[in-house]
């Protein structure tokens, strides 16, 4: 692996990994929270499956940085403007429509990137995949389960789903940007090529929303930043919490 | 109906790597290791177990984790490495392996039989819907044995299982899923 590679890859890993950390750990922000029992256990099993990827991922970045570093510290030890995970993926968690709404589209999102990342060249990324993918599987069904419910539900659930869909759809132009790192490694047959995945994600996206009765907004306005390290300010808030307990009792062992 | 029961490749292939000459009694040995989730199936049973090697002193040992963030791999670890140790191998080492993706197949006969027996449905006892995920109703309850049950959630007590409800001894149990 050139040197170029190499530090594209570690790049590239930390990218999912700060993605999965993320959104794993706005999930885990429902445990007790649930509607009802069965759901919190289903949102804690997701939360997991999530961190669990973020783990492989930062493990494998650590491995490539091969300075010292291992899971905990990119996990635990970077600030906010050193994360680089998609804005969608920090958003506070929101009302329960907002949250399933966002998990859709997400869940979307890697039913159609994880294959690709499967016929990855590297060996490590391909073996998360295939693990991840399966997992996928069960998320897309329970996200798509629940906003066909909400969205078609009451006049309060269906009002509420909408508004979700209106205020996340901006965020999620951002999942198909490719910038000078992945372009590289997509060339490499490294990275997947999200640009390309967009237009089936707005079709299988678009039918479930129809199914659901709710509205596919128009493209009318998006943010992106957060390949770049510039989050909204809820990420900070996030971090704040999620490395408090590392930050002051480092290397702290239970 | 009679059937010739076949024992899947996979399995096969595990039993050949298992009567491994030089590291026969290590694998017998890590029966004794218990999924901290499943205290009646060993790693062995659910095929977390993937490998050992012995090189002189130096043993490593093989796992892989069901699900990606399945939170029993550190107690596994540290448990295969403190019974190793406390049977005279100092030297081991644990290894996580990701490929191939940990699938249910690789779960051993005797690990079904005691899986059902512990009250949670093996993976058989279901079948898949079209989509290849776990059915929303039929998966036989391990306490009645009755194909009248529904499922009540997709992710049970840990990631790799699902929730039922049998409607004729009114049983919640567990469901081991199939991937």
């Amino acid at each position: 692996m050139s040197d170029q590679i190499k530090q594209a890859t570690q790049e590239y890993a930390t990218r999912l990994g700060d993605d999965s950390v993320v959104l794993g750990h706005r999930i885990s922000e429902w445990v007790s929270y649930g509607p009802f029992l069965e759901e919190d256990i289903a949102y804690g099993n997701v939360a997991l499956d999530y961190i669990g990827r973020a783990r492989m991922f930062y493990t494998y970045a650590a491995e490539l940085a091969d300075d010292g570093r291992d899971e905990d510290d990119f996990a635990y030890m970077r600030n906010d403007r050193e994360y680089r995970n998609l804005l969608l993926m920090e958003l506070p968690k929101g009302d329960f429509a907002y949250s399933q709404v966002r998990q859709l589209f997400a869940d979307v999102y890697y039913a159609l990137m994880l294959p690709e990342l499967l016929q990855s060249k590297d060996e490590t990324l391909s073996a998360i995949a295939a693990k991840a993918i399966k997992e996928t599987k069960y998320h897309l069904r329970r996200s798509r389960d629940w906003v066909l419910r909400l969205g078609d539900g009451t006049e309060e659930s269906h009002q509420r789903a909408q508004k979700a869909v209106d205020q996340l759809w901006g965020y999620t132009h951002e999942l198909f940007d490719m910038d000078e790192t992945e372009q590289l490694l997509a060339d490499a047959g490294i990275g997947v090529d999200v640009a390309g995945l967009r237009d089936r994600w707005l079709e299988m996206v678009s039918v479930i929303l129809t199914e659901a009765t709710l509205t596919v907004p128009e493209d009318s306005w998006a943010v992106r930043g957060g390949r770049i390290g510039n989050h909204t300010e809820n990420l900070g808030h996030m971090l704040t919490e999620m490395q408090i307990v590392h930050r002051s009792h480092p290397g702290c062992k239970w | 109906m009679n059937e010739i029961s076949l024992m899947p490749e996979e399995q096969y292939q595990r039993l050949q790597q298992r009567h491994a000459e030089d590291v026969r009694a290590l694998w017998d040995l890590l029966d004794a290791i218990k999924d901290p989730e499943i205290p009646a199936l060993s790693i062995w049973d659910l095929g977390i177990l993937r490998d050992v090697q012995r090189n002189g002193d130096q043993v490593t040992v093989t796992i892989t984790p069901t699900y990606s963030g399945c939170p029993a791999m550190d107690n596994i670890t540290t448990d295969v490495i403190q019974l190793l140790h406390d049977n005279g191998y100092s030297d081991a080492t644990v290894k996580l392996s990701l490929s191939p993706a940990w699938s249910s197949e690789w779960m051993s006969p005797e690990g079904r039989k005691k899986l059902r027996e512990y009250g949670i449905a093996p993976p058989e006892d279901a079948g898949l819907d079209d989509d290849g995920l776990t059915p929303d109703a039929h998966a036989a309850c391990p306490h009645c044995a009755s194909r009248h049950t529904r499922r009540i959630s997709e992710f049970g007590s840990t990631a790799c299982k699902a929730l039922f409800q049998c409607d004729d001894c009114g049983e919640p149990f567990d469901y081991f899923k199939k991937i």
